[in-house]
């Protein structure tokens, strides 16, 4: 390990930290935004907000975690998650398709 | 594959080898053994119906059983037999064409066939303990909701173990695909057979949990009183339509994609030509498994949605004529000016192209939303599926059998008896199904066990069964044809029709970790862009060294039999909770063996620089 570490040149080892000093900056904020995120849920649920207001507030926050969470947190904004991405998004859009059949022209 | 054959080994030790093998060229022997059994058991049922509807009021087999011949010959056809043979010809092929030494997950893809047998056997055990299911393949509720006996009870069971094998099997093609290229082998030099499965598998992924789900609602309601198909508790019995066409519609696609792969490989070496419109083709594979997931509410047009919904799946329906129509042009510019060889892999491959075009365009007439109020539930719809699913899939079947059976097998199928088989095949098959249309047209529903006399269905239906019964003979000489090359023919060479793909490359039947060293990929059609430069063989793209190749294991063998046993205790508890032994006894044994698995290290076998050597001077690196 020792040997690794001096094996590499300077320029590189200091362009490796500057790069984790920059991802450990985002996963803070956005851990940060996320509990921020929270809060907010539970204040306005706890406050008696109308459900009008708060039933799509609550799914938008939701969605944004979600994109948090696999974009900073499992990396999905890095390079080559591409296929992954692709798998997900068709995955979610076939779901989405059904939710949408359902309730437009089953229950309706 | 030649140390196997030195070894002289009885008959016990090959069984255990095929019940623990990961390999999967062995694995695409038993999908094809099985799949191939399956396949004549559908086919007599296809033959009782035929007979029953020979002549009119006939009363070769009662009402109720002639409602279980025509469910288990659609399940048995679609999930049992052919799937599992287009499993067979992705397991033989893909690694190969890829450059790779098997699939991505060994264990996984033994899991999945062993699961799917298992739950074709499920299936098929209903015959011998009071009835098969009798709700139609579609199972549509609420008729399979109150089905007395147990019946569609085997057909949720059987469905839902083998239906969790195929999401096995599709997603370790995907993974496969994505991950074992060959160096230089980028998504757009992939012969068109991998595209096709690389869509296929996608399209696994994302219809069959929609299956999985309406099969535990289905599930629930018989064996635990739940209501959700139940309108007098407030049930929706048209949800379960909607699940069914959601995964059945793309499973059509499922069933057809890979051989369309398959013909677009065949054309291009039969015509000694590469694939004209490469690109267009990759493009329009895409395009129907999106499109695919569009138009499933086609067959519903008379449920009632509503004039929107069915003008908006309409014209999606119609649309996909489109992608469909770019295919069947790239495979006729192919052929053009092509040195065209008819073999009859070629054969098959030719008849395919206008039996399914007739199959296409009465497609588009049912897609006409207003038309089909006239067509549904009549033998129209009958002749039209049959189009193209035996003039596309079962003719794309026997082409591409035709075509790797000597890389599967090491001997080229003979040629004389596989055009004997064809020819009664091809004209049993369209006088089978032509006529149907025009019965349709006069009125004939589906699924009737009988039709009354002097209605002017007599002949039609007599000649359809002619037809059936030369079906069967063609058939019946394929199987000969089978019989006779594994006994008379010799072994070929590992390249019997001058290949274009790297599959052609390696030896037949190639040795178990398929190529001595991963080629390097330098084009389109990787070894004509060597032959052409005069090379022979492959450039490999590694030095010769150890091979990495992972252990046989019975775990998924156990794993997919606690399943069987569970299967039996869910449907039989309901009679007596003493069942619920055989439930806890079945779990046991799965989750028994997932844990063995877990926890067991399993890291697989290295085989060694010299042995290769050794196999080398035998013949294995050409």
């Amino acid at each position: 390990m020792a040997d690794n570490t001096h094996s590499k040149p300077v320029h590189q080892r200091e362009f490796e930290k500057k790069q984790h000093r920059e991802e450990m900056k985002q996963q803070v904020l956005t851990f940060a935004l996320m509990i921020l995120f929270t809060l907010i849920a539970f204040g306005m649920v706890i406050m008696e907000i109308n459900s009008y207001f708060v039933i799509p507030t609550l799914i938008i926050l939701a969605v944004v975690q979600v994109a948090f969470q696999l974009y900073y947190f499992m990396h999905m904004k890095n390079k080559g998650h591409d296929m992954v991405a692709m798998m997900m998004y068709g995955g979610a859009a076939v779901a989405g398709l059904t939710i949408i059949t359902f309730v437009s022209i089953v229950w309706w | 594959m030649s140390t196997a054959v030195a070894q002289k080994r009885g008959l016990g030790a090959m069984i255990w080898d095929y019940l623990t093998t990961v390999d999967h060229k062995k694995i695409a022997h038993l999908y094809l053994v099985s799949g191939g059994l399956f396949f004549l058991i559908g086919g007599l049922e296809a033959m009782i119906i035929r007979i029953q509807l020979m002549k009119p009021d006939n009363n070769f087999i009662s009402a109720g059983l002639y409602n279980e011949m025509i469910t288990m010959h659609g399940t048995t056809m679609i999930f049992l037999a052919a799937m599992p043979l287009i499993f067979a010809l992705m397991n033989a092929v893909v690694p190969l064409q890829i450059g790779a030494r098997d699939v991505a997950f060994p264990f996984l893809n033994s899991l999945g066939f062993w699961l799917f047998l298992f739950g074709g056997l499920m299936l098929n055990v209903s015959w011998f303990t009071g009835g098969a299911p009798d709700a139609g393949w579609t199972n549509y509720a609420p008729l399979s909701t109150t089905s007395p006996g147990h019946g569609v009870d085997y057909y949720v069971m059987g469905l839902q173990i083998s239906g969790a094998g195929t999401l096995i099997g599709g997603i370790n093609f995907l993974v496969t695909i994505v991950n074992m290229r060959a160096p230089g082998m980028t998504y757009m030099r992939m012969p068109l057979f991998t595209w096709s499965v690389f869509v296929t598998s996608t399209l696994i992924l994302f219809a069959f949990p929609a299956l999985t789900v309406g099969l535990f609602l289905m599930m629930f309601d018989r064996m635990f009183g739940s209501a959700f198909f139940d309108v007098g508790l407030g049930g929706n019995v048209i949800i379960w339509e909607h699940l069914f066409w959601i995964f059945g519609h793309p499973e059509v696609y499922i069933l057809i994609l890979p051989l369309f792969g398959a013909f677009s490989d065949i054309f291009s070496t039969f015509s000694k030509k590469r694939l004209f419109g490469y690109s267009a083709m990759v493009f329009a594979t895409v395009l129907i498994g999106f499109l695919g997931f569009m138009v499933w509410a086609h067959h519903m047009f008379t449920v009632g949605m509503g004039p929107i919904a069915n003008s908006i799946f309409a014209v999606a329906t119609m649309a996909i004529a489109v992608p469909t129509g770019i295919k069947i042009f790239n495979w006729l510019f192919t052929m053009w000016g092509g040195q065209i060889k008819m073999t009859s892999a070629m054969l098959w491959s030719i008849a395919f192209i206008p039996s399914f075009t007739i199959g296409g365009m009465t497609g588009v007439m049912l897609a006409a939303a207003a038309a089909d109020y006239q067509y549904h539930d009549t033998y129209f719809v009958v002749g039209h599926f049959h189009y193209v699913i035996v003039g596309g899939v079962v003719f794309g079947l026997f082409a591409a059998l035709h075509y790797w059976w000597p890389k599967m097998f090491g001997k080229v199928l003979n040629e004389k008896l596989g055009k004997l088989a064809f020819w009664p095949f091809f004209i049993g098959f369209h006088l089978t199904f032509f006529i149907q249309h025009f019965l349709g047209l006069m009125g004939m529903p589906r699924r009737y066990w009988v039709f009354m006399e002097g209605q002017g269905l007599d002949t039609g239906n007599l000649i359809s069964t002619i037809g059936a019964f030369l079906m069967a003979i063609g058939t019946i000489i394929f199987l000969t044809n089978v019989i006779y090359t594994s006994v008379k023919e010799k072994k070929v060479s590992g390249d019997p029709w001058d290949g274009r793909s790297l599959e052609w490359s390696i030896p037949s039947p190639p040795p178990h970790y398929n190529f001595v060293q991963t080629p390097l990929v330098r084009g389109l059609d990787p070894l004509w862009v060597e032959k052409m430069d005069g090379k022979e063989g492959m450039t490999p793209a590694e030095p010769l060294g150890d091979i990495h190749m992972p252990n046989a294991s019975i775990l998924p063998f156990t794993i997919s039999l606690g399943t069987f046993i569970a299967g039996f205790g869910f449907i039989y508890q309901v009679d007596d909770p003493v069942w619920l032994i055989a439930v806890f006894a079945g779990m046991g044994l799965t989750l028994g063996s997932m844990l063995t698995r877990s926890v067991k290290d399993d890291l697989g076998h290295h085989i060694h620089k010299e042995d290769l050597e050794e196999d080398i001077k035998k013949g294995a690196g050409k």
